[in-house]
């Protein structure tokens, strides 16, 4: 599978595909319905969840509900009409269960916010995080209507790498504060800031998936066997060791692991992917873990989180370990208590996470309310949007959208296991937010656009060919795709 | 390029599954583990989430649960009466755990036991409102407030027991404390705690199970119910062959009377047990031996460390390697000889239930919102005595009420036994001794208490204090208000 015209040769694109004997386009079901009627119950559930908080804490349904209610259903139902309109033949489960985990997220927050004094430094950040919601969407519509097709991406191939090592490498120029825990992730200004690592993951598989679409085939064809496996020529690998160097220094000295090992994870991924070498995979273990180690011994704020995730109760002995943080052993705490069919919305006491309850740590206290059954939908949640992000990678027809689709998809399914991995004490905890669930604004933009991205390559994908997505044309050769001038 | 991708797929779904496996062990299999976690303060504001279950004594609640609703508790705990019931009750606070019944019986008390989920359950789904179950005491308030008020500003404890069930009428130490004073969290509370446990009285040592002292005399029931039962003396009025002076075996050292001239030289059992002679208990214990002395004593309760009633009281101890002449001194309830309020007041309640000495117990039953969940079963701990043995010791004791140092305990229409006993302890005795007094009485209606009682009163004039006149007074109004008069 080494051309670049590999849907024909697969089953799941080729019944698709529409070539010169394909059916008429009207036969391909849109399945634009199907995602209404999604949306709706993405708008409902949260709703219904939104009045259920109030009810348990103030007996009352909660003054803001038809407020919350409308926006959320003004919002989905703007986007569901821009899809109708400008990707017509999108995955239709990608934008409801987006919603859907976007509402539950912000009506966690506000039940954090109705803890007031039992969270430390606790502000009200719910009206703020739906802000951030209809920006997001915002950006989606964006993207949705001004990315006519995902291949224009391709000829930002560099420029895209440029700006990834610009973003990632921006927050160690700026201060970090005690709050952060020594993870420099945040640009600031004034009180507003981002974190630029979230949107340096779109950006950064925008650049691999373009620069490996390019060196595929001299990846995968022009290596040397050496004890079994396949060496490429120093000249190929060379750029993406340099990103991939350059980001993991980066991350380093800013020492946020989680990012760190995100972006590796994303590297090895994309680069079994396009040259579809498992020596690949042996690389990037061997990588991973040598890196980890240098890492583990080297970096304090390292060392530490792994203490806190082999010993979890440690930080609440009477003479705790220096820097040490019971945010896990609360965590943990928090999800037993929950036990299997939660205690309820707004009967929990998950406040007790204190630090990062609303962000990093909003998983605690879905394992507190909702239980076990709670975790165990929101996980399935997340399974279904990464398996429709690789679905749609196996549909798309081009290359680039193969890699961009699935590199997305890995980055996004990567933060989840990371994130929710490290906050449930599976492994060392690394600074990340659970994607549309945590408080915070970056990420909630980002993986808006993310989500975008995906529409619009599903939508290329299903797309009959009689009815063609895009005016530009198709490069058909590596030299031929501007800006790749290899 | 399709391979590769439905890899990466299996790849991310076994991600996920790693995850669910993760959440199903740390909320299934370990859920419970984590919620009643020591460091999960979820348990402590649970406790308080609801009303909490009352401690009952005499049909009347001698707890509240007050709804305060704070950001954390919605409840706190009070008493009524607080200072003469917490060595029953114990405490419940925000801040400070609990302690006693309160502790042990938590799980009945806040509705978290096992035995009530069926109940929860079923409320749960009737939309009823959680509620604690009950406990209820064998505590006669009338007994209990007697026994508080005669103590009154004095340092000790008393004992009060039903010898026929073993159920405890009266449980009460003093100083005392009020529970109500830190149950909640606040500073004042804060205070109050760190007031209670620095102030050298100890009010919050429960003394009638939790301190051990040396029984003095009252012990020479035990030595005397020995010699009967190993057949040394075969009756009361058989006569001792006690010299004067008594000379501690293997040693140059004269054992002593209370005063010299009393005639306890060949005294018969009877009379030195008036009297309370040390010599001829001493040389009595030297003579039987340490072993069967120390078998006797654990056919009453001594060295048993879980004598739950279900509040465990310190072990009363009775020496394994005492030398001849440390065992003389141990059968006068000196030397190494300690025991608990309770552990006398068994010995009271043996002898008065011709020689079964039931298991005593504090808690009658427990109940959830509606019904009973269990019911104490009485049942004896042992036979400590032979019937015989425990008419003759009655036969004793009943004399020294009427003719020897108990005579302040006297009640008109019932039959009183007693023993006094003053108990030298600290560094060559130099302390201020105790005064004990260890009694039964039988009201002509059937009604029988057996009682404890002990005052350790520093204040007090040396000479001043006995058995019979500090500690005697205060068990006649025990039994008096036991028996109902």
């Amino acid at each position: 599978m080494s051309t670049f015209d590999v849907s024909s040769s697969t089953p799941a694109a080729g019944r698709r595909r529409a070539d010169s004997a394909s059916p008429p386009a009207s036969t391909v079901p849109t399945r634009r319905n199907t995602e209404l009627a999604l949306l709706a119950f993405a708008v409902a559930i949260p709703v219904l969840a939104y009045a259920n908080v109030g009810l348990a804490i103030d007996g009352s349904l909660p003054t803001g509900m038809l407020g919350y209610g409308l926006g959320m259903a003004v919002l989905a139902g703007i986007a569901h009409l821009v899809t109708r309109r400008f990707a017509p033949y999108a995955d239709p489960l990608l934008l409801p269960l987006a919603t859907l985990l976007n509402g539950l997220g912000v009506v966690m927050i506000w039940r954090l916010d109705k803890a007031g004094g039992l969270l430390r430094n606790n502000f009200p950040a719910a009206a703020n995080q739906l802000m951030w919601s209809g920006l997001g969407v915002a950006l989606f519509i964006g993207v949705v209507v001004l990315l006519k097709d995902h291949r224009i991406l391709q000829r930002y191939t560099y420029i895209s790498m440029v700006v990834a090592l610009v973003l990632l490498a921006a927050p160690a120029f700026f201060p970090s504060r005690a709050e952060d825990f020594g993870a420099k992730i945040w640009i600031r200004f004034g009180s507003f800031s981002i974190q630029p690592g979230e949107f340096a993951k779109i950006i950064l598989t925008v650049f691999f998936a373009g620069f490996l679409m390019v060196k595929k085939d001299a990846l995968a064809l022009a290596s040397r066997k050496f004890m079994g496996l396949y060496l490429p020529r120093g000249r190929d690998l060379g750029p993406i060791i340099l990103v991939w160097l350059l980001s993991i220094l980066i991350l380093v000295f800013e020492t946020d692991l989680g990012t760190s090992f995100l972006f590796f994870g994303l590297f090895v991924v994309m680069l079994y992917v396009a040259t579809e070498r498992t020596s690949w995979i042996v690389f990037g273990l061997l990588m991973s873990f040598g890196g980890a180690a240098v890492v583990a011994t080297t970096e304090s704020h390292v060392k530490t989180r792994i203490n806190a995730w082999l010993d979890p109760m440690a930080a609440f002995s009477p003479h705790p370990p220096a820097q040490s943080s019971e945010q896990i052993g609360q965590t943990l705490m928090a999800l037993g208590s929950g036990g299997t069919t939660g205690t309820g919305l707004g009967q929990g006491r998950s406040w007790l996470i204190q630090f990062a309850a609303k962000s990093d740590f909003i998983l605690g206290s879905f394992g507190e309310e909702l239980g076990l059954t709670g975790l165990m939908a929101l996980f399935m949640v997340y399974a279904l949007i990464v398996q429709r992000g690789l679905r749609t990678a196996l549909a798309a027809r081009d290359p680039f959208g193969k890699l961009l689709a699935v590199g997305l998809t890995s980055a996004f399914a990567l933060q989840v296991f990371v994130v929710a991995g490290g906050v449930t004490g599976l492994i060392p905890l690394t600074g990340m937010t659970m994607p549309f669930l945590a408080q915070g604004g970056s990420s909630v933009v980002a993986n808006w656009m993310l989500i975008a991205v995906l529409l619009k390559i599903s939508d290329t994908a299903r797309r009959p060919a009689a009815e063609p997505a895009t005016a530009i044309p198709e490069p058909t050769r590596p030299d031929q795709i501007p800006g790749a001038s290899s | 390029m399709n391979k590769p991708i439905r890899r990466v797929s299996i790849f991310c779904l076994l991600l996920v599954l790693a995850l669910m496996l993760r959440v199903n062990w740390v909320q299934g299999v370990q859920g419970s583990a984590w919620a009643a976690n020591s460091h999960n303060e979820r348990v402590k504001y649970d406790r308080y989430a609801y009303p909490r279950g009352n401690i009952i004594a005499g049909g009347q609640a001698v707890t509240k649960s007050d709804f305060v609703n704070g950001l954390r508790y919605k409840y706190k705990r009070s008493w009524v009466d607080g200072a003469m019931y917490a060595p029953v009750t114990g405490y419940s606070s925000q801040a400070y755990d609990s302690s006693q019944l309160e502790k042990l019986e938590d799980g009945v008390l806040s509705g978290t036991d096992s035995r009530l989920f069926f109940r929860n359950t079923l409320d749960m789904l009737t939309g009823k409102p959680k509620q604690g179950g009950d406990v209820v005491t064998t505590i006669d308030p009338k007994t209990q407030k007697a026994a508080y008020d005669a103590l009154g500003n004095r340092k000790g404890a008393a004992v009060a027991i039903d010898p026929r069930t073993g159920a405890i009428l009266a449980l009460v130490s003093t100083p005392s404390y009020d529970p109500s004073t830190f149950a909640g969290g606040s500073a004042a509370d804060t205070k109050a705690w760190t007031d209670l446990n620095n102030d050298p009285n100890k009010p919050l040592l429960n003394r009638a199970l939790r301190e051990t002292y040396p029984p003095g005399s009252t012990f020479k029931l035990i030595t005397a119910a020995t010699a009967f039962e190993t057949g040394k003396y075969k009756n009361p009025t058989d006569a001792t062959d006690t010299p004067n002076p008594y000379i501690l075996p293997g040693t140059s050292t004269e054992l002593k009377n209370a005063s010299s001239d009393e005639p306890c030289e060949k005294a018969t059992v009877q009379d030195a047990m008036d009297l309370s002679c040390n010599t001829v208990f001493g040389k009595m214990g030297a003579d039987l031996g340490r072993d069967a002395l120390r078998a006797q004593a654990e056919k009453f309760g001594f060295n048993n460390d879980h004598l739950d009633v279900p509040i465990r009281p310190s072990a009363s101890y009775y020496p394994k390697g005492s030398s001849p002449d440390g065992t003389a001194l141990d059968a006068i309830g000196q030397h190494d000889t300690r025991a608990t309020p309770l552990q006398m007041a068994m010995v009271a309640a043996a002898i008065c239930n011709n020689g079964s000495l039931m298991e005593p117990y504090l808690v009658a039953q427990e109940r959830s919102a509606r019904d009973v969940i269990s019911t104490h079963s009485e049942h004896q701990l042992s036979q400590a005595v032979s019937p015989a043995t425990a008419q003759k010791l009655q036969q004793l004791m009943e004399s020294v009420v009427q003719n020897g140092t108990g005579k302040n305990a006297k009640i008109p229409n019932a039959t009183v036994g007693g023993k006094t006993g003053t108990a030298q302890h600290g560094q060559d005795n130099t302390g201020l001794p105790f005064a004990w007094f260890v009694s039964y009485a039988k009201g002509a209606d059937g009604k029988q208490v057996a009682v404890a009682v002990v005052v350790e009163d520093g204040a007090a004039d040396r000479n001043e204090i006995s058995g019979g006149s500090l500690a005697a007074p205060i068990a006649k109004s025990v039994m008096q208000a036991a028996l109902g008069r």
